[in-house]
Parts: structure tokens; C-alpha cells; sequence
């Protein structure tokens, strides 16, 4: 059964709040560095920083990066509840 | 290595072994690879950089259980897919010169990251040991791991280790050991790609076979194609006839994001290594670096915290630094000129004056900084090695963005405040080359100590009791100058480019005070080197035109190059000995003080401030010390800006760039001044 969600660019994920990696839209280059960093299709991501402008900070596989709002907009996933 | 028995031959690696062994050290940064690097080599360590790349190369020997063995540093990465030539130096190196061993730095607190860097190196032709650091960190946060689990689920070797205290170095160099002698199987578990993308890699493996360049193994080859690796792809394209290439460009137009199956494939061998090795997962609390993220990384208080680090750096820098420099100037430099002035009173009174002034007084004075920059790369390196710094250059994205950069390229530009060497070769942090292009042009435009040195002389006799006032005025004015030029160097030059901000926050650490000392003194080496050769050469030059042709300063060449010039000075206020001060600060910046010096004939600084004061008036004052802020980057700044970008193109303009910055500035600084009575 499928799971009620619905999709946003991981820029518009409120602080706090998890999701799950749907896909990049970016370069190969950037999607390449955000591979290794731990993000991919299916992860589940934590929001830890967000306000609505500039920076935010993410927590992936056990880690903290920081995104340039640009690149974070870049990036979509699912919005599960729970 | 006759005695040894032909089947464990087949734990060796296929290449013949280096004599003495070559051990690699690989692992994403923040990882301690460096501390374990540091460990094992001490000082017996050589920095350099990568043939032919802005990428520092440290080696260094050790001694593995009373043998010599030689280690090599590889580039901190997180893959080995070529976005860097960090990635792409590291997986060169293991390909090309073939260490004996790689050892892969893990942390065991952050297991399911920093094995990624392990499933790539495991799919390369070489042994992996895996150095589980960080055990204390793991055990903390309540993981419980199992490293002999862990050891036969890689099929690699592991060593837990606590490099910060030194635990587990013993058992890792046993390991070494026992893999050199062949002692230890090594059959790695190697990560496959997504089950749904095996049989297309398959395809593409069998289309390249045999037309692969040496030494490259073929799966690699094609697992990196299929990861759309561009210089692997260039590669292939250059190896495959025509026909072939074709299809295996039309397999990977048709599988576009292969790229993600491979790293899911790395990501599922992960989770079944941590799956077999981990038995008790991390506690789900809020741990200390959260807790202080929340004031430190918040866009607000954030930058709070960060001017009162800065102050905090600046207040110990020259509260502590100064008056420790000044006391080796009275007590060291002027005694040593002294001494060799008596020692010398029967040689030429033109081999006296060159060692007097030339040697003693030009290096002699620029050493003296050397406690000042003690101090500032000591609090610098504290502030990287405990985490601070991302977060730092986190709080300062917004405001970098308006230049076209980001958070990164504060760091290099921090260091600036301390010497703008370091800083120019720090900006090797940054990723993407305008990126970093753009930030060594702006980083002369951070006052470093010496100019602030100059300042602190100068200011107090031209403004009194108000000289800490305008110091700070000063430093604003080089920092807002920064900004534009950066904003307009951007729209010019890069056309309003703006690279990927992608930066890790580590947890906070304890600081390790061996890490900090050889950044530290690694730092200040290069600093003394720098002294010793650039600045001696350009000391005795200007000394030299000093004195030529009639042993007077007031006739030499140098005073007519002044005079001839003079026009340009006047635009700004100076006379010619103003105007010669500002060119001598060429080869060091505070060279402008002793030139002043030299040329009001004032032994004393006491004299020299009452003389300034009563040959100039304010808004000439003023306007020198604006120029001195903004003017040319000094010869060892210029010299590495050629050296970082490669080319004088860049280093000259740089120069220009500054050149009209300072004289603009300093002219409207003087007209201003004028005009609100400060004549």
C-alpha cells in the first residue's frame, strides 16, 4: 500500500522534520560529491537547520553537512508522515 | 623472501614490493588521518605539493617494528571519483606507484560514512588495511562494534586505534608487518553495483576488455564509466576504436543514472558490514555539538559568537605577541646590530652598513613577528582542530555569497589576518577554481599583523589617543574594500558565477595538541624559510639602492626613484620619503617603518613619531596609513599567488588591481580629510 507523502525540494524541509531522497537535478558533479557525502535515493535525511533563507544544515547516515540553499533546492524527496 | 611458502604468495599484492615498503594513507577528512600521520612520521615529514598540482604532498618515514618504511599522505576525499584533484591524485597514486599497503582511516563513530571512501579503495588492485579510529568517540555515543565481525565481513584487516592518545598504533605497525611478510589473507568483500544495473556494467566490461591502457584493471575502468567519471570516460574515448565507443556511449545514455546505483551498491555493502559489526546502534540523544550548534551555527547569534572569537584571536594575538615582538627587537635585533656594528667598525663602511642594515635589520625585524604568528596560527589551528571553523564558515555563507563564494573561502581569508601566505595557499580548501581564483585575489586585502604592525606605530602619532579608534576604522575599510572588489571581480571577471556550497560540520573534539604543533610549526617554518630567502634578497636590494652611488641615503637611487615618482605620491598627500617608505614596504610590510627610519635619521621610535608629526599633516598621515592598508601585496604574497594559480597573468594583475585600489582610496582619503580641516 502505498504511503500518503508528498514531494518538495529539500529546501523546504522544515528544521526537525525527516524525508526521504527521491532524486538530483543538479550536475553530475555536485549529485557526484553528495553521493559520497551519503546521499542517495531512498536515505533518510534529517533536517537540523533551516530558516527559510541561506544555509541549512542536514543530518545523513549519522552526519551533519552543510547545503547552499541552491543546492538544496536541488534536491528533491518525500515528505513521509511518522 | 625465498623461504616463504609458494601458496601464501597468493596474499601478496601482484606487485613486487617497494624497498623500503610504501605504505598510503588514505581516509575522508575529519577522519584523523593526520593525527595518525603525524603520529607515525613526528617531524621526520616532507610538505611539498603533487607534481604538478596546487595539492600538498606530505610523505614521511617511520620505523615499522625496526625497519624503515615510507609513508605517503594521500589527499583527504570522500570518493575516488575524479570532481577533484584531490580524488583524482589518491587514486592515481594507488594505481600508478603501487604503495605496499593502504591504510584506510575509518571512524568508528561515523562507520556508515567513512566506509564509503573503503568500498572504493577495495575495488582498486591493492591490500586495505582499515584503521578503525576514533573508539572512544564511538563508545560515547553508546556504539558498541566488533572489529573482528567487522574484519571478516571486508575481508581486510582492522585495527581499532584512538590515534588522539596513541592506542592501537602498535597493534596497526604489527599489522603492516604481518601483510608485508604475507602472513595475513587478504580477500576483500568487494561492494557490487545495484543488482538491477549488474548485467549493463557487465555489457560494458566486456565491450572495453582488451583495449584498456596499463596499469588500469578493466573493472574499474568501467565501473568509473559507468559512473560517468570524466577523466576516466576521456580516457576510454582516447583507447576504444570508434564503433566500440559508440555503443558503450549508447549504454550509458540509456542507464543516466548509473551513478546512483553504484553509490547504492557501496551504500547496501555498507549497511551489511555495519549490519554484521555493530551490535548496539547510536542512542538517539542530543548530543554536545548539537547543543552548541544551536547558539554557534545560528544565523544570529552565530556571527556573534564568531566576532568574539575574532576579537578574542586579535586581543591575545597583540596583547601577548606585540610586546613579546618588541621585546626581541630591543633585546636581540638592536643588541645583534650593536655587536656586529663593534665586531665589524674596521671592515668597509659599506660591508658594515649592509649587514647592519641590510641583513640584521630587514630579516632580523621580520623574524621578530615570529611570536605574534606564533600565536595567531596557534588559536587559528585550536579553533580548525576542534570543529569550529566549519562552523564559522558556515555563519559566514550569506555574507561570502555576496561576493559569488561561499562559507569555504572565509577560512583562507581568516588566516590572511595572521601572514596572507598561508592564506593564499589556504585557499586550496575551496573546491571549484574561480572559487578559489577569486578568493586569492581578495585575501591581500586582509590585514596581516605586519601591516597592522605599521598601523599600531604610525596611527598613535598622527591621532593620539583616538589611534585605537581609527585602527578599527582602518581594518573595517580593508574588509569593506574586500567585499566590494570581491562583489565587482565576480561581475567582471567570473560573470556572476557561484560554485556548489557542499561542506561537512564535524562534531566537536577535544583539541590534539600534536596536531596543532606541527600545523603550528609547519606554518612558521615556512615563514622563517621565507625570511631567510625573499625577504634577505629583497632586504639587501633595497638596501643596496639605498646606499648606491654615494653612500647617502638622501642622493641614492632610491631617493631619486622617489622623487621621480614623487608626482604620483602627491596625489595622495606624500612627499618622496613618504612615497619611497610605501615602495620599500615591497619586499615586507613593515620595511615602511625602518625606511621612515632610515630616511628621518632617528634611531629612536619615540623621535621618529614626534619627527612624523611634525613633517606631516593629518589627512597626509591618514592617507598613508590607508594606502599602507590596501597597497600591492608584499613580494612573498606576490610570489605565491603566482605559485597557486600558476601564472604571472593572474599575480600581476593582482598587483594592478591594488595598486589603483590603494592610490583611488588613499586620494579620496586626502581630499576628504582636507576638506574637513584636518590639514
Amino acid at each position: 500500500m502505498p504511503l500518503p507523502f508528498k514531494s518538495i525540494s529539500l529546501a523546504q524541509l522544515p528544521a526537525g522534520q525527516n524525508a526521504t531522497i527521491l532524486t538530483f537535478t543538479g550536475g553530475r558533479n555536485v549529485t557526484n560529491r553528495l553521493t559520497s557525502l551519503g546521499f542517495t535515493p531512498g536515505v533518510i535525511v534529517q533536517m537540523t537547520q533551516n530558516l527559510g533563507h541561506g544555509p541549512l544544515i542536514v543530518t545523513v547516515r549519522g552526519s551533519q553537512v552543510a547545503l547552499g540553499r541552491g543546492e538544496a533546492q536541488k534536491i528533491f524527496v518525500n515528505q513521509g508522515y511518522g | 623472501m625465498s623461504q616463504i611458502d609458494p601458496n601464501t604468495l597468493l596474499t601478496i599484492p601482484k606487485q613486487a614490493l617497494h624497498q623500503p615498503p610504501v605504505i598510503a594513507l588514505a581516509g575522508q577528512p575529519n577522519m584523523g588521518k593526520s593525527t595518525l600521520f603525524n603520529l607515525l612520521t613526528g617531524l621526520n615529514q616532507h610538505v611539498g605539493n603533487w607534481p604538478g598540482k596546487t595539492v600538498e604532498r606530505r610523505s614521511g618515514d617511520f620505523n615499522l617494528n625496526g625497519q624503515q618504511a615510507n609513508l605517503v599522505d594521500l589527499p583527504g576525499t570522500y570518493s575516488l571519483t575524479a570532481n577533484s584533484p584531490e580524488e583524482s591524485i589518491a587514486r592515481e597514486f594507488i594505481i600508478r606507484e603501487q604503495p605496499d599497503i593502504v591504510v584506510a582511516v575509518v571512524s568508528a563513530a561515523n562507520l556508515e560514512r567513512s566506509l564509503y571512501l573503503v568500498a572504493e579503495l577495495l575495488a582498486l588492485p591493492t591490500t586495505v588495511i582499515v584503521a578503525l579510529n576514533m573508539i572512544d568517540v564511538a563508545a560515547q555515543e553508546g556504539l558498541v562494534i566488533e572489529p573482528k565481525v567487522l574484519e571478516a565481513a571486508l575481508g581486510a584487516p582492522v585495527v581499532p586505534m584512538m590515534a588522539t592518545k596513541a592506542i592501537g598504533v602498535h597493534q596497526l605497525l604489527d599489522i603492516i608487518s604481518e601483510v608485508l611478510q604475507g602472513k595475513r589473507a587478504f580477500t576483500p568483500n568487494i561492494p557490487e553495483v545495484r543488482a538491477d544495473h549488474q548485467a549493463v556494467l557487465a555489457q560494458i566490461v566486456h565491450l572495453i576488455a582488451g583495449y584498456v591502457p596499463e596499469p588500469y584493471p578493466t573493472e574499474w575502468m568501467a565501473l568509473k564509466l559507468f559512473e560517468g567519471d570524466s577523466e576516466v570516460t576521456e580516457k576510454m574515448q582516447a583507447a576504444l576504436p570508434e564503433t566500440i565507443w559508440v555503443s558503450v556511449q549508447s549504454i550509458l545514455r540509456q542507464h543516466d543514472d548509473a551513478m546512483l546505483a553504484v553509490a547504492s551498491g557501496r551504500y547496501e555493502w555498507i549497511e551489511r558490514m555495519i549490519r554484521a559489526a555493530v551490535t548496539r546502534p547510536k542512542i538517539g540523544q542530543i548530543g554536545l555539538t548539537a547543543r552548541i550548534d544551536r547558539w554557534a551555527a545560528h544565523p544570529f547569534w552565530g556571527l556573534l559568537i564568531l566576532a568574539g572569537v575574532l576579537g578574542l584571536v586579535f586581543w591575545l594575538t597583540f596583547n601577548v605577541g606585540s610586546p613579546v615582538q618588541e621585546w626581541l627587537d630591543v633585546q636581540i635585533v638592536t643588541r645583534l646590530s650593536d655587536l656586529a656594528s663593534a665586531w665589524l667598525a674596521g671592515a668597509p663602511f659599506w660591508l658594515q652598513g649592509m649587514i647592519v642594515d641590510g641583513v640584521i635589520g630587514g630579516v632580523g625585524s621580520v623574524l621578530t613577528f615570529i611570536p605574534i604568528l606564533v600565536i595567531f596560527f596557534t588559536t587559528f589551528a585550536l579553533l580548525e582542530d576542534v570543529g569550529y571553523m566549519a562552523r564559522a564558515a558556515y555563519v559566514m555563507d550569506n555574507i561570502m555569497h555576496l561576493m559569488g563564494l561561499h562559507g569555504k573561502s572565509f577560512l583562507p581569508l581568516f588566516l590572511g589576518f595572521g601572514c596572507n601566505v598561508p592564506a593564499i595557499m589556504g585557499a586550496r580548501v575551496i573546491d571549484s577554481w574561480p572559487a578559489r581564483l577569486l578568493t586569492i585575489l581578495i585575501a591581500p586585502l586582509v590585514p596581516c599583523t605586519a601591516r597592522m604592525a605599521v598601523v599600531a606605530f604610525i596611527a598613535p602619532a598622527f591621532f593620539g589617543s583616538q589611534a585605537l579608534l581609527v585602527t578599527w576604522i582602518l581594518v573595517l575599510v580593508s574588509l569593506a574594500t574586500l567585499v566590494v572588489s570581491g562583489v565587482l571581480l565576480n561581475l567582471l571577471i567570473f560573470k556572476g558565477q557561484r560554485s556548489a556550497f557542499i561542506m561537512e560540520i564535524p562534531l566537536y573534539h577535544l583539541p590534539n595538541s600534536r596536531t596543532i604543533g606541527l600545523l603550528v610549526w609547519q606554518r612558521n617554518y615556512s615563514f622563517v624559510k621565507k625570511a631567510g630567502t625573499t625577504i634577505l634578497g629583497m632586504s639587501l636590494i633595497v638596501w643596496v639602492l639605498s646606499f648606491l652611488p654615494y653612500g647617502d641615503i638622501n642622493t641614492s637611487i632610491l631617493a631619486r626613484f622617489g622623487q621621480w615618482i614623487e608626482p604620483v605620491g602627491r596625489w595622495v598627500g606624500f612627499d618622496w620619503r613618504l612615497t619611497v617608505a610605501l615602495i620599500t614596504s615591497f619586499p615586507a610590510k613593515e620595511n615602511s617603518i625602518a625606511t621612515l627610519g632610515v630616511l628621518f635619521g632617528s634611531n629612536s621610535e619615540a623621535g621618529l613619531t614626534q619627527t612624523l608629526r611634525a613633517s606631516f599633516s593629518t589627512a597626509a598621515g591618514l592617507s598613508f596609513l590607508v594606502v599602507n592598508m590596501l597597497f600591492i601585496p608584499c613580494l612573498a604574497t606576490v610570489a605565491v599567488i603566482r605559485q597557486e594559480t600558476n601564472s604571472w597573468m593572474w599575480a600581476l594583475l593582482d598587483v594592478a588591481i591594488l595598486l589603483v585600489i590603494s592610490l583611488l582610496a588613499g586620494g579620496l582619503v586626502y581630499r576628504l580629510a582636507l576638506l574637513i580641516g584636518l590639514g
